[in-house]
């Protein structure tokens, strides 16, 4: 159980260095191109009505849900529009609202900028929590001066009821709890 | 009165681990026994405090004290007893207690359990536990006080999140801290080895269960998590590549790194001194972790309250903690002397550093995607974010190269092994594999990753059992001498098949439920139905129902299949939670071996003059495969920690033989 046995420790230590050196090389390789191709910038409806992104780009899109512009239709099919009180975007998205989707509250869609220039939405993102605003739509907010601190409670009821339309549930929030 | 002896309760802790600390540091710096022996009943103290703080809270909660600010404002009287108790770790203050809690428990059985570690070492990483200790009950003292009163007290409280009111959710933080102050253990104990200057087998075999138990634990919370987050959000999806799910995902990958080298040093001697480094860096992505979560700097779907000052103090901690070890490394490593125990490039300790290299590589490119976002938005001056299409073209490929390598790697020898016969002894496993492959292009659409993914899934699943195999001689003996060696086959062993299959069986669920998932979404009025991929579904009708501490609108979907006489009722509810003020979606759903029915009911709308509701359907195959699979992970770790070689203090096993192929790893 000699050297000849194992390797030498000189010729162990390059083969490692290689080894070590090719994959991180690799990595920061495909990390570089996936973050050049598959980073999605985030835009403020001012950004879009600014750069004027192309057609297909991949990109976040935050602000407000703009109140008493959803509408819905036919297979799931929502529309709305988007603003941050600079410029307005339209959205067009298919499929559930988070549960804190509301009018007049903070919003961020993912998805691609269509040939129209509206805003195709894969995902809608949701919030976890009443309080919370995604910090992109806060900056940009901030931006524009459309920000307000704490924005007063009976707000959001307000703005919770238009949101669920005609539901049963208002009728049922008020039955006298 | 409890709250306020709750909160000087924290204050004794947080002096005992001062006290631990200063004893436990100047013990081994001076060798004196004396200063050990305080150290260690110091550490019975901080635990004493940690648990009265923590029953002084939760006793708040289950009186609804609102006295307590913190009760006022995430607990209500309506709410269940299960989720009062709960409530007490649902939040940012009482969570921390939790933190401390577990924190001066590991620091108590680290310092109670006897043991083989020698006495100066052991004394060294109980003071390094208690600055930990003592850094996390400071900050929540001055920082994030949860004892603090609220006068006058409000009638009511503002209620817990209504999506944490869930049974997954409420076990998910303590799991995840278990993990996480199991890691800080073994922080700990790589500290107090290179201020000893010294690292053994001795050491190693005690920074393995601790490893391996945190593992498990953050194995268990993430899984959880994961679980909350596929039926609870209503989005059908369970991994969303998130900062925050990234967050207890960094660690959970560097530990297993951490879990693999460290067998090497036990066995070996080799790789000391990258097991204290990753030791020190699993810490770290811990705290980090915590940082990202609090402290809102990047944007995630899963944010709750952030409070940026509170972010500052967990940073402070991690460079303070990071840093001082970084620093202590880069001076005492180089002579720690590690470098023992040769090996040629094929054998165990080969496989083993591949491992190592590509769960470490892809931590870093998990960290890049999470962090990039604060990089970039610093130089295009436009903030971004960085999704799943990111990850699949970093981590996948990397990880799918470490599960190429995995099943091999047992059947390798230590020291220098023979590449060919371990395949051999693999051929079965590798035909199944290329069988599955070939099945899934025929039957998958020709989808190609789902073809290479059910084929590593197959390979791991087929390794694991072939390695069991090839353990018990099966073929090579009598099926009775097979039997009896199975009966006799150490934990560890099973420990580490089971660990395997688990990720083969989650890889297999993953594969299937990302390429091969149906959705569909549509809007139908009342004994509407829509149809997808041979089922149909009918909105049946909708109820009313009165919860707890919410009111509901229940839909009936009734989903039947063509060409089956079977019918499935599915009841998802849109709830409303009026003290919090919060609508959820709860998830119909129907769990199958191979795969769930899952609807999500929407919003209701007037569509040409008739009420519509959106539905929202999926059918996921083998979903059960993905969180079953991360469960047989964790099993596998507990089947292993029970291994009376692992169990800390056990007595030192006999000296063993250079190891063998058959040696359990």
């Amino acid at each position: 159980m000699g050297v000849n046995d194992t390797m030498r420790r000189r010729d162990r230590r390059l083969l490692l260095i290689g080894l070590v050196g090719t994959l991180m090389l690799g990595a920061t390789g495909i990390a570089a191109v996936g973050l050049r191709d598959k980073a999605a910038f985030f835009y403020a409806p001012a950004d879009v009505a600014e750069r004027k992104p192309e057609a297909g780009t991949a990109a976040r899109l935050g602000g407000l849900v703009a109140a008493g512009t959803v509408v819905r239709s036919e297979g799931g099919k929502i529309d709305f529009v988007v603003t941050d009180g600079a410029a307005d975007v339209r959205v067009s998205y298919r499929g559930v609202l988070p549960d804190l989707f509301r009018e007049g509250q903070g919003v961020v869609a993912e998805g691609r900028f269509a040939e129209d220039g509206t805003f195709a939405a894969s995902t809608i993102l949701a919030r976890h929590d009443e309080n919370y605003m995604p910090k992109e739509v806060a900056d940009s907010l901030k931006r524009t001066g459309q920000w307000k601190e704490a924005p007063a409670p009976t707000g959001q009821d307000a703005s919770y009821g238009v949101s669920i339309g005609t539901a049963s549930m208002p009728a049922m929030a008020g039955n006298g709890r | 009165m409890i709250a306020e002896f709750g909160h000087f309760a924290l204050l004794l802790a947080l002096t005992a681990s001062l006290v631990q600390a200063f004893g436990g540091l100047l013990a081994g710096h001076r060798m004196n026994p004396r200063l050990a022996g305080l150290a260690g009943s110091a550490a019975d103290i901080a635990l004493i405090g940690c648990l009265v703080a923590f029953a002084a809270l939760m006793s708040a909660y289950i009186r609804s004290d609102f006295s307590v600010a913190n009760v006022a404002q995430n607990s209500h009287t309506l709410k269940p007893m299960i989720y009062k108790i709960a409530g007490t770790w649902g939040n940012h203050e009482g969570s921390m207690v939790l933190w401390c809690l577990v924190s001066a428990l590991f620091a108590w059985m680290l310092a109670r359990t006897p043991g083989t570690l020698r006495w100066s070492l052991k004394a060294r990483a109980v003071g390094v536990q208690g600055l930990v200790g003592a850094a996390t009950l400071a900050y929540l003292i001055f920082a994030s006080n949860p004892f603090a009163r609220l006068d006058p007290a409000p009638l009511q409280g503002a209620d817990l999140n209504p999506l944490l009111q869930d049974p997954a959710l409420a076990a998910h933080p303590p799991f995840l801290y278990l993990g996480y102050v199991g890691s800080s253990v073994v922080f700990s104990l790589a500290v107090a080895a290179l201020l000893e200057g010294r690292v053994d087998a001795a050491w190693a075999r005690w920074v393995r269960p601790w490893a391996l138990a945190s593992w498990m634990f953050l194995t268990v919370g993430i899984g959880l998590g994961s679980y909350w987050a596929y039926y609870e959000l209503g989005w059908g999806g369970w991994w969303f590549w998130d900062p925050v799910e990234n967050a207890s995902f960094m660690p959970w990958l560097l530990g297993a790194a951490l879990l693999h080298s460290a067998i090497v040093t036990e066995k070996r001697g080799a790789l000391a001194s990258w097991t204290i480094l990753l030791a020190i860096l699993t810490f770290s992505l811990a705290l980090l972790g915590t940082f990202l979560v609090r402290s809102g700097v990047l944007t995630s779907v899963h944010a709750f309250a952030l409070d940026p000052e509170r972010g500052m103090w967990i940073l402070l901690i991690l460079a303070v903690f990071t840093g001082g070890a970084l620093a202590l490394y880069a001076w005492r490593g180089p002579s720690l002397g590690s470098d023992k125990g040769l090996f040629a490039p094929v054998s165990r300790e080969g496989a083993l550093v591949i491992n190592n290299l590509f769960l470490t590589v892809a931590t870093a490119t998990v960290l890049v995607g999470t962090l990039y976002p604060l990089a970039g938005e610093a130089i295009f001056k436009q903030a971004l974010s960085v999704g799943p299409p990111y990850f699949n073209l970093t981590f996948t490929p990397l990880m799918a190269i470490v599960l190429v390598v995995l099943p091999i790697a047992p059947f390798l020898a230590w020291k220098r092994a023979d590449l060919m016969g371990a395949m051999q002894r693999l051929w079965v496993a590798g035909a199944l594999a290329a069988a599955a492959c070939a099945l899934a292009i025929a039957f998958a659409g020709g989808k190609a990753l789902a073809a290479v993914g059910f084929g590593l899934g197959v390979w791991l699943v087929c390794g694991a059992i072939a390695e069991v195999a090839d353990r018990v001689k099966v073929g090579q003996v009598p099926a009775a001498q097979s039997l009896r060696r199975l009966g006799t086959m150490p934990r560890s062993a099973w420990g580490m098949a089971l660990a395997h299959m688990g990720v083969g069986i989650f890889t297999l669920g993953a594969v299937a439920e990302t390429q091969l998932r149906i959705e569909h979404t549509a809007s139908v009025p009342l004994g509407g139905t829509t149809t997808f991929a041979g089922y149909t579904a009918r909105l049946e009708n909708l109820t009313s129902i009165d919860g707890p501490n919410y009111y509901a609108d229940r839909g009936t979907v009734v989903v039947t299949r063509a060409g089956s006489d079977e019918v499935v009722t599915l009841y998802p509810e849109r709830r409303f939670y009026p003290a919090a003020r919060m609508p959820t979606t709860e998830v119909g759903l129907r769990h199958e071996l191979l795969g769930d029915l899952y609807v999500a009911l929407g919003d209701p709308a007037e569509i040409d003059g008739a009420m519509q509701w959106t539905l929202r359907l999926y059918y996921n195959p083998l979903v059960s495969f993905i969180f079953g699979g991360v469960l047989i992970m964790a099993i596998g770790g507990l089947v292993s920690l029970t291994d009376r070689r692992l169990r800390i203090g056990a007595p030192q096993p006999a000296r063993k033989t250079a190891g063998t192929a058959a040696e359990p790893a």
